[in-house]
């Protein structure tokens, strides 16, 4: 029990200094942060429900008014603008990328970067062009397009999901729990 | 840990969390209904009213909380211009403007602990399904206590690799930040046991 609330609170911080840490800028120019790399982290390491928890309690203490999103943003203003999707698909991309990783018994950094492809990409933009698109009221298809420069970065991340997971699988194999 | 919460305390704060929100959610739906410009714009003016009663201060800082929005403006301005109807273009941008502006007075002028007592009552029900509340406010502090920790070990860990001739850190930190952050979890799960752990309420509402 102490176990689960603190693993789960831990990777909430986490999630938030990800978001704080510098930008990183891809080589086609687009400034990408860590923040979303987090909440992939959260479903390969922490399994479907507690890292979709995790994600829904830092989802939670943003709405609170914590300015913990990247660049610092929070608070309720951002479920009113453009990027409301992505923060509300942020948990069921935690929890599918969580699910993958629980069923699918293979090599985990490998099984890692496909599940964070299909939680933390897949699912997520789901989500996120669907609220842009209701925001700013345009079709799907435009919405899409507005969002495909970051695709890029996020694919990069789902292989960096991965070999991060691998490491920590090798460090402390007791603290995987989407594999104990 | 700093919140976007006024630290002068306006008319405004002294309203209860829960009718703010309540506001909040009827505005929210009246402006994604509405349809015609004159409604909206009377709309934007009276939030901009409401914050101008509050102080200059306020209105500032409400529109230093709008800036990160200026990408979209740029992207719906360009939009309408291309495909010729620059109403519909200032109509959708009005409208999102005003809405994040009215969620962030609500912030701006909510104490985080009157918010957090709004969550744990609205979530009090859930006790009956087995989540308990007094869990969710040990996860609450533990975050907002964890977040400047872990955030100042990463900073020192990007100095030691700044120090080493490693340039400016990249992807490679977040392998040891998550490791600090399991091991972290590991010891405060430890410290909470060693204190007599989280008692089971047996989906009891605790008073």
């Amino acid at each position: 029990m102490e176990k689960n609330v603190t693993y789960i609170a831990l990777f909430a911080a986490l999630i938030a200094v990800l978001g704080l840490v510098p930008q990183i800028t891809l080589a086609t120019g687009v400034p990408i942060t860590a923040q979303s790399l987090g909440v992939m982290l959260c479903g390969t390491v922490l399994g479907a429900r507690r890292g979709a928890l995790a994600v829904l309690l830092f989802v939670a203490l943003v709405a609170l008014g914590l300015p913990l999103l990247s660049g610092g943003r929070g608070g309720l203003g951002v479920f009113a603008s453009p990027t409301v999707g992505f923060v509300l698909g942020f948990p069921v991309a935690a929890f599918v990328t969580g699910w993958i990783v629980e069923k699918w018994r293979g090599q985990i950094g490998l099984v890692a970067s496909v599940a964070a492809f299909v939680g933390g990409v897949l699912v997520l933009y789901a989500f996120g062009i669907t609220g842009m698109a209701i925001v700013l009221g345009k079709s799907w298809p435009a919405a899409s397009v507005l969002v495909a420069a970051y695709i890029p970065g996020d694919l990069i991340k789902t292989v960096l999901a991965g070999l991060i997971t691998q490491g920590l699988a090798r460090l402390r194999p007791h603290a995987v729990l989407s594999r104990a | 840990m700093l919140t976007l919460t006024s630290l002068r305390e306006t008319p405004l704060h002294r309203l209860p969390a829960g009718w703010k929100l309540a506001a909040l959610a009827a505005a929210s739906l009246w402006l994604f209904t509405l349809q015609s410009g004159a409604a909206l714009g009377v709309t934007i003016c009276a939030t901009g009213a409401v914050y101008l009663w509050l102080g200059r201060d306020i209105a500032a800082r409400g529109i230093a909380l709008l800036r990160p929005l200026w990408p979209f403006l740029a992207v719906l301005g360009l939009w309408h211009l291309w495909i010729g109807d620059m109403a519909a273009g200032i109509f959708l941008a009005g409208r999102m403007l005003c809405a994040v502006a009215l969620a962030n007075l609500v912030t701006m002028t909510t104490q985080l602990e009157a918010l957090i007592a709004v969550l744990t009552r609205l979530l009090a029900p859930t006790a009956r399904i087995g989540l308990q509340p007094q869990v969710l406010a040990l996860s609450v502090a533990l975050v907002i206590r964890f977040t400047p920790v872990l955030m100042d070990k990463t900073a020192q860990l990007m100095q030691a690799w700044r120090a080493r001739g490693g340039g400016r850190a990249n992807w490679r930190i977040v392998l040891p930040v998550a490791l600090i952050a399991l091991d972290d979890a590991d010891h405060v799960a430890d410290a909470l046991r060693a204190r007599g752990g989280i008692v089971p309420q047996n989906g009891l509402r605790p008073e």
